[in-house]
């Protein structure tokens, strides 16, 4: 059994692409659509980020309907990185939301399109924006502020 | 009603934009992976620009000829895929030794460095020198070219 704090790298992969989706439509979309569909994006990163990746809508799909085809993934992955990946997420669609809700619709459109950028690189090439930033901000930490291996 | 078109019409614009963007950042980082910058120059481990490892910062002897030493977080996937290939490559040649090295734990050689990414991989010389360096996961012609290129020692 993995532990808790291992995940499928592919239900990752099938997530960001289901993301993309959704933010895609959520572009071009009528605004009422736009909003729910944005809501709707900003709790699944929300439960993703707060809660449990697994229970994740997206993760949860793919565990019913995708994974049973698979069969089990040749390496699992630490589920902080994508964690936090979803958090930073969840920050864009709540601008957006905000952008939208409030008129400004280019903080709406600007936001939107950057999560986007972010799920489109992961779905496809496995880029993991978050896991790329992790270094980059620990290297502003004081030296000797390494948490144990 | 038309006010609704203009909003499609600019979510339209706004969507090839961000799918121009993907493509072109993919590209970029997909082609960056595994290039191993060329040295212009092989400083001596004296000079003012030279970047020197030595063996006690990472913690285990220098190779004869080459060291590769790997900085890595404990947590990503390409971290792995690049010590099973250079574990792999290193097996069988005796003068070029392979170091794996936590980057968390050696933030001080991460900030001297400016290593930006891992995996991020240094080609050091007998001498300790950083001659190349490679960010993200590397594929295994580029490592053989990389190594073949360093100057054995006469």
């Amino acid at each position: 059994m993995p532990s808790p704090s291992q995940v499928d790298p592919r239900g990752l992969r099938v997530a960001a692409g289901l993301t993309s989706v959704v933010l895609a439509v959520a572009l071009v979309a009528p605004r009422p659509l736009t909003l729910v569909l944005l809501a709707v994006q900003a709790v699944v990163f929300a439960v993703g980020a707060l809660v449990s990746l697994r229970l994740s809508p997206y993760a949860l799909l793919y565990a019913t309907l995708v994974r049973p085809r698979l069969g089990p993934p040749a390496q699992t992955e630490d589920a902080r990185p994508p964690r936090f990946a979803q958090a930073v997420g969840l920050a864009f669609t709540l601008v957006a939301l905000a952008g939208f809700g409030l008129g400004v619709a280019a903080l709406g459109y600007a936001a939107t399109a950057l999560a986007l950028v972010a799920a489109l690189l992961n779905a496809t090439i496995g880029l993991c924006l978050g896991c790329e930033m992790y270094l980059a901000v620990r290297r502003l930490r004081p030296t000797g502020a390494a948490t144990p291996a | 009603m038309a006010s609704r078109i203009v909003g499609v019409v600019t979510g339209l614009f706004v969507l090839l934009g961000a799918l121009l963007l993907a493509a072109v950042l993919g590209a970029v980082v997909t082609r960056r992976n595994g290039r191993f910058a060329e040295a212009t120059q092989q400083p001596a481990p004296t000079d003012p620009g030279a970047e020197v490892v030595t063996a006690q910062e990472i913690g285990a002897p220098l190779g004869t000829r080459l060291t590769l030493v790997q900085l890595s977080t404990a947590f990503c996937a390409p971290c792995r895929a690049t010590r099973t290939l250079l574990t792999d490559v290193t097996a069988d040649l005796e003068d070029v030794a392979y170091v794996d090295v936590d980057a968390e734990s050696h933030l001080e050689l991460v900030r001297r460095l400016g290593v930006m990414r891992t995996p991020t991989v240094l080609v050091l010389d007998a001498r300790g020198v950083v001659t190349r360096r490679a960010s993200g996961l590397p594929r295994r012609e580029q490592v053989l070219a990389a190594i073949a290129e360093v100057n054995p020692k006469t």
